[in-house]
């Protein structure tokens, strides 16, 4: 008994000593957003409940960054990369689970090979394709869009996970409708899809994170402001303030709140330990 | 037919790319970067030849390094601990994860508000009574510090890998170490490890790759600096690419980067198919 005792105590201190150091740094950047003009934020030791509260900081950035066009973009960004990974990966798992025809093991094979390339090893002349596409923002905002969306509009590991969730279903049920008279598409759209809707959730939502963070893409293509996705203007935050921490750790702060909600309401696909399947490199 | 619209993108913004990376690599685009000359390997020699481009790849092999071990282990610990039954688990889960969904962006400014010169993480060494150093404007720390940001967005993610892989590992093994007298360090030593050690492999994998790949911490907080110290390949190939148009040496480094990424993966499917008829 004192032993079990003794290793929760042990295992509770360790989890909260390992949960501290992971939010710690953004109850710092709060902190420090809270904090006025009348409060040294350099002050050594540091202070880490503000003094006096303050919103300033929140208002003054907010009035400065166009956060809820930045917000806006990267919604527009990660939805569309989101609804295109769900439709082409179910739409090539489907042939790739079950028809038999020429050379489906080569072409699974070559997809599967894609997981191999990384992106920084060939950003370069997808940059240069795109320029040639005239997918940039120069060309307007749906080209930008387009631009930023298309390069990740479908990835191998989407491709997998839909395979493997269409050959957990039984055959079965797609031969009794296809004896009904129903087309190969419809089966696809109407007895696979619905059956496969927990291997969607988790696409979708590893997708949607995956978006939403990504920087180096965006900020290799992005020319034009209006087109900005939240990490690339959260990463301008630091060149506007120049040394302006108040603003900076502000803007960081609220730039992070949709995603936070977002992982609030979604938190048992990510922390349920069911998404072995989903995970990516 | 339902494959054209995933066959076609991944045409165009994989394979594509990639054999147009070897060729660009082949090329001159010193005297008119719109009509380069084939120069076969100078490319690669000149990239060889620099002093630059060594420190770039140590560089990189010493942040593997770092972050490699730490990250297949130290996520091992927090899963076995917390893969108990336990009040708050979910709520321990939440926070562990929560530096994973965040962006990297948001998360590297968070450090380096906390490795400023005046900055909380040298209050707390002064209260150890280690002398203040300077995180990020050191050679001697900069690389290190980068890597203790990838390591701290790393922990969650990889610890879910591991409870996956507890979850497996039955119960009853347990319960005969403990009556072979075993203490909780050897229980997990002889049971656990063996058990999952797939997913320890994965793990390796996929930090490993991931390290070599590492960008956005380094942009965000250093931008390769100070004197090159935190330059690793994919920022040097950003940099040479976007800001020197420098695409010999970019493309050059890019397809450098393809191979160590290719070996990697090469070790990562001989061990996984070995593993894989030994179970």
């Amino acid at each position: 008994m004192i032993k079990n005792f003794l290793k929760g105590i042990f295992s509770h201190t360790f989890l909260i000593f390992i949960s501290l150091i992971s939010i710690f740094p953004f109850l710092w950047l709060i902190s420090t957003a809270l904090k006025g003009i009348d409060e040294n934020i350099f002050q050594y030791p540091p202070v880490f409940i503000p003094q006096n509260i303050t919103f300033d900081n929140f208002k003054g950035a907010w009035k400065q960054i166009p956060f809820l066009l930045y917000f806006m973009n990267s919604f527009i960004v990660a939805g569309f990369t989101v609804i295109l990974n769900l439709i082409f990966s179910s739409l090539a798992a489907y042939p790739l689970a079950r028809m038999q025809f020429k050379g489906k093991n080569i072409i699974f094979s070559l997809i599967l090979s894609t997981i191999m390339i990384p992106f920084q090893a060939i950003m370069l002349p997808v940059y240069l394709i795109v320029l040639k596409l005239h997918l940039v923002d120069s060309y307007g905002f749906t080209a930008g869009y387009l631009g930023l969306i298309l390069p990740f509009a479908v990835n191998a590991f989407g491709i997998f996970l839909m395979r493997q969730a269409f050959l957990a279903i039984p055959k079965e049920m797609e031969e009794a409708a296809f004896i009904d008279g129903c087309s190969v598409f419809n089966i696809w759209r109407s007895i696979l899809l619905p059956m496969t809707a927990p291997s969607l959730a988790v696409l979708a939502i590893f997708t949607f994170i995956g978006s939403w963070g990504e920087f180096l893409w965006p900020s290799i293509v992005l020319t034009n402001k209006f087109l900005y996705t939240l990490p690339v203007g959260v990463n301008d935050l630091q060149g506007l303030f120049s040394a302006n921490w108040r603003y900076i750790a502000a803007g960081a702060i609220i730039s992070i709140i949709p995603v936070l909600i977002f992982f609030i309401i979604m938190q048992k696909y990510f922390i349920s330990g069911q998404n072995e399947g989903a995970l990516k490199g | 037919m339902f494959l054209f619209p995933a066959a076609a993108i991944l045409a165009v913004f994989f394979f594509l790319p990639l054999f147009y990376t070897i060729i660009l690599s082949f090329k001159d685009f010193s005297a008119d970067i719109y009509n380069p000359v084939f120069i076969g390997f100078d490319n690669y020699l000149i990239l060889f030849k620099s002093k630059i481009f060594y420190k770039v790849l140590i560089n990189t092999f010493l942040f593997l390094l770092m972050v490699v071990p730490f990250l297949t282990v130290f996520p091992l610990v927090v899963a076995i601990v917390i893969n108990q039954k336990l009040k708050g688990i979910t709520l321990y889960k939440i926070l562990i994860y929560l530096p994973v969904i965040i962006s990297i962006v948001v998360v590297a400014i968070a450090f380096k508000w906390l490795y400023a010169q005046q900055g909380v993480l040298n209050y707390f060494m002064e209260l150890i009574n280690i002398k203040p150093v300077g995180w990020l404007t050191d050679t001697k720390f900069a690389l290190f510090a980068v890597s203790l940001v990838t390591i701290y967005k790393g922990i969650g993610y990889y610890m879910m890998i591991y409870l996956a892989a507890l979850v497996g590992v039955p119960k009853e093994l347990y319960e005969a170490a403990e009556v072979d007298g075993a203490n909780e360090f050897q229980k997990h030593l002889t049971v656990t490890i063996p058990h999952i050690m797939p997913s320890i492999a994965l793990v390796v994998i996929i930090s490993s790759i991931s390290a070599l790949k590492v960008f956005t911490e380094i942009y965000v907080m250093t931008k390769g600096g100070p004197l090159n110290s935190t330059k690793t390949i994919v920022y040097y190939i950003y940099e040479r690419a976007f800001e020197y148009l420098d695409l010999s040496a970019a493309s050059a480094a890019s397809v450098i980067l393809l191979f160590i990424i290719l070996i990697f993966s090469v070790i990562n499917i001989t061990f996984f198919e070995k593993k894989r008829y030994e179970l």
